[in-house]
């Protein structure tokens, strides 16, 4: 046992007195340790620049436990400036190119005319969750773009005054709308899932360049209930809404799921996933109303004109022809009496 | 005209929080909104500090850039300050503040921000300066009264000190060369340093255009 007095002993007394030392030398040159000034002009008082700095608080608030943030800076480059110009780019530059298509190639018709006789393509539930959908978009559309562009394009306009009253609506009109639009968006994943769901015929459509793009003499490409492009706005809608929602929720009740960092990035995806949709749905409200003849009376009056039918949606339309039991072929560029089905079944 | 900053002290600060306590009881501050905070950094560990933390009056303030409504203005002596009849709550302002300054009472059981709050370096808002409509909304108004910060001038170690930016630095830097540690105020670089700019109030050119 003496040798352990003997060896061990001194080693552990050495030990301990080592660390004493780091920490007496840690203490007395104190961090952010620099060597003593000799003078006040070496005193340095901007520190370099300050990464995050995070401590405790006595307060129940934790969030404030963060002294600084630096990515406060990027996510103000973000509200200020990048999201502003992308979110200009991908609007603007959608509205132009809509403009020119129309200017260019006018609108589609129904190459075989319209036949008069209606096949029914979306009932009541299916509109109601469209529109619910559609209205609650705008809404949201409408206000969250007054909230980013509203300081330099509104205020100059109207005043500081007005401009607070109308930036209060929006934010309600925001927070409310999302609520209808979220509605609408399960039902329409409910409903249309399964006629959405990608295929080998999607390719060769998109091959083709689709029935808007690349109409050619050989006529439109085959397509089911949804062609293509349908298929890629409603997983656009889907997909984006359901984004839109969770990350907007988040918003809504800040801090209570993730931190300063956390906020900072959903609303850059917020505001990102937002600009898409824009741009993505303007074009999808030019096809379904001045861009395709016959296109609206889907979500409009939920039926089809049946040479519409033939020449979009082939597929589908063989299927209602048996379902419907339609024993004549369709009538071209007869524009008579509308002849609704399955009433008028001859 | 003086610049008036705020400069923490961390040597000094023994985290007793009677800033924060001098600030929520001059201005009557309601419960949930902290205008100061004391954080500490390496609780229990080498190289401790304390450091009381409230809005920094940045030169370049990144809540006016980022305020939808542009409802910030700075006064000729440098406080950051906002209007009350402006701000919509929206709460991007604490998303780019380095400092987690801005804070909101909670206006319904949603979770939905009142209007923002936040410290005022003891300089209210817009309002007429001491009147009761002033107080209601902003508290005291202690600098035209002539007087400083509470929370600096109650400070017991003097560790935060409220003035003008040249002589709180030129009182700091004597303060590390007599001690022989210690260098840098915390905060400074990211509140004061990176940019240069006017002071601004609303309508002005944004502090983007300024830069």
């Amino acid at each position: 046992m003496t040798w352990l007095k003997k060896v061990l002993l001194p080693a552990l007394l050495g030990l301990v007195l080592h660390a004493g030392a780091h920490g007496a030398q840690a203490q007395l040159y104190q961090v952010p340790g620099q060597a003593p000034a000799a003078s006040k002009d070496e005193v340095q008082i901007y520190m370099d620049r300050e990464s995050e700095l995070r401590g405790i608080v006595s307060i129940p608030d934790r969030k404030l436990s963060v002294l600084v943030q630096p990515e406060g800076r990027e996510w103000r480059e973000w509200r200020t400036s990048t999201l502003r110009i992308v979110a200009a780019v991908l609007i603007l530059g959608m509205i132009a190119a809509v403009l020119i298509f129309y200017l260019f190639k006018g609108t589609i018709r129904i190459e075989a005319g319209r036949s008069g006789r209606m096949i029914p393509r979306f009932n009541g539930l299916e509109r109601f969750a469209h529109w619910s959908t559609a209205t609650s978009f705008l809404v949201l559309a409408i206000s969250g773009l007054v909230v980013t562009f509203g300081r330099p394009l509104l205020i100059p306009l109207m005043g500081h005054d007005a401009f607070t009253a109308t930036a209060i609506v929006t934010t309600w009109l925001h927070n409310f709308f999302s609520v209808p639009f979220v509605v609408g968006l399960l039902l329409m994943i409910v409903l249309w899932i399964r006629d959405n769901i990608p295929e080998k015929s999607d390719i060769a459509w998109i091959k083709a360049g689709g029935g808007f793009l690349g109409k050619g003499p050989g006529g439109h490409p085959e397509a089911g209930r949804f062609n293509a492009g349908q298929k890629g706005v409603f997983w656009m809608v889907v997909l984006g809404g359901l984004a839109m929602a969770i990350t907007g929720y988040l918003m809504m009740l800040p801090f209570y799921v993730t931190d300063i960092s956390g906020q900072q990035i959903v609303h850059v995806i917020h505001g990102l996933g937002a600009a898409v949709m824009i741009a993505g749905i303007v074009a999808h409200i030019y096809i379904g109303t001045l861009g395709m003849e016959g296109a609206f009376d889907a979500m409009g009056r939920g039926e089809v004109d049946e040479n519409w039918a033939v020449e979009h949606h082939s597929g589908w339309y063989q299927t209602m022809r048996k379902r419907l039991g339609l024993r004549t072929p369709p009538r071209r560029h007869e524009i008579g009496e509308i002849d609704h089905h399955p009433a008028g079944a001859d | 005209m003086a610049r008036m900053k705020f400069l923490c002290d961390a040597e000094r600060c023994i985290e007793c929080n009677a800033c924060v306590t001098a600030c929520k009881n001059e201005h009557e501050v309601p419960w949930g909104i902290n205008r100061r905070r004391v954080v500490t950094l390496n609780d229990g560990r080498p190289g401790e500090r304390s450091i009381s933390m409230a809005c920094m009056h940045c030169t370049d303030a990144p809540c006016a850039a980022v305020c939808p409504v542009d409802c910030f203005y700075q006064t000729a002596d440098g406080v950051v300050l906002h209007s009350k009849d402006l701000c919509i709550g929206c709460g991007y302002c604490f998303y780019a503040c380095p400092f987690g300054a801005p804070q909101y009472p909670q206006a319904t059981n949603f979770g939905s921000r009142g209007k923002m709050d936040k410290c005022t370096f003891c300089a209210a808002g817009p309002e007429q300066d001491n009147t009761p409509e002033e107080y209601q909304k902003y508290g005291s108004n202690r600098l035209a009264e002539g007087k400083l910060p509470l929370c600096a001038e109650m400070c017991s170690t003097r560790a935060l000190m409220a003035g003008d930016g040249d002589e709180l630095a030129d009182i700091y830097k004597e303060r590390v060369v007599r001690r022989g540690y210690g260098s840098g105020a915390w905060g400074w670089s990211t509140a004061y340093r990176d940019r240069q700019g006017d002071s601004f109030r609303p309508g002005s050119p944004s502090i983007e255009q300024q830069t």
